[in-house]
């Protein structure tokens, strides 16, 4: 399954929805994107992750780096994911600790305007 | 002897190949799902790793051997001339390091036992069968122990 990657707005933040297989093949275009949104300056992320079917090493490379840069604006990546064999790969290397995993969007969007400031801006 | 070999050009595409193939073998041996998921990750890890460090005119090559109660999987990189490469740099990246050892039931790497006329270099990973618990039906015993399919 190939990997989809979309964003919209959202009580100030933005939602990266991606669905497929996050892997060594796919996860540049995640990257990309990422990239492309920090870029045009939104700074606080919720990605959404119930979609994923598969996650490797180099997908939560780029997560770690998509956290390192919304950081380096002092931004903000939350992610959504309540599938175990997702969740499983998050726990087994350490990352749970890193990111915060919610089992909503909205979720994820309250922790996130409560950690960051209620609708501050990106 | 290997059940199955798989051997491709080190290009990512093909590592999901490899999963897929890895996996279909695997359901066919009878492993159930949850055992499924670590069987993919696994390997998708050892491929991607072996694509990574192969040069572009070397080649990927996946064993896998099933022996009824225990799946084998073996992962090896060639040169352009044919020949084992040796494996380096497993523990360089972190994440892909714990995924492998959290997945697999046993990883070893280069020189340690592989199938008997599978390669003596490469990435080993093996998982053991589950036996699924003994169904008794009652006035008829024990039924014997199967292997879980799902």
């Amino acid at each position: 399954m190939d990997l989809s990657v979309t964003s919209r707005e959202e009580s100030g933040r933005t939602i990266v929805e991606v669905s497929g297989e996050i892997d060594v093949y796919t996860a540049p275009t995640l990257r990309e994107r990422l990239n492309e949104l920090v870029g045009a300056g939104h700074h606080h992320l919720v990605v959404d992750m119930e979609g994923v079917e598969f996650l490797d090493s180099t997908g939560l490379g780029v997560l770690v780096g998509g956290l390192k840069r919304v950081r380096s604006h002092d931004g903000s990546l939350h992610l959504v994911c309540q599938r175990e064999k997702i969740l499983k790969v998050f726990r087994i290397t350490g990352l749970t600790k890193v990111f915060p995993i919610h089992d909503t969007v909205a979720d994820a969007i309250a922790a996130s305007a409560s950690v960051d400031g209620a609708g501050a801006a990106s | 002897m290997p059940t199955i070999a798989l051997r491709f050009s080190p290009l990512a595409e093909h590592v999901r190949t490899a999963r897929l193939v890895a996996v279909s073998v695997a359901r066919r041996a009878g492993f159930e799902e949850g055992q499924l998921d670590e069987i993919r990750i696994a390997i998708g890890e050892a491929c991607a790793r072996a694509v990574g460090r192969t040069t572009v005119d070397g080649l990927v090559d996946m064993h896998l051997c099933d022996d009824g109660a225990r799946l084998e999987v073996v992962v090896v990189e060639r040169g352009a001339d044919g020949a084992v490469l040796p494996v380096t740099g497993v523990g360089e990246d972190p994440l892909a390091l714990a995924l492998l050892q959290g997945m697999a039931d046993d990883v070893s790497v280069a020189g340690s036992t592989v199938p008997a006329d599978g390669p003596r270099e490469g990435v080993r990973m093996a998982w053991s069968l589950q036996e699924a618990a003994p169904v008794t039906t009652p006035g008829f015993g024990s039924a014997p122990q199967q292997r879980q399919r799902t």
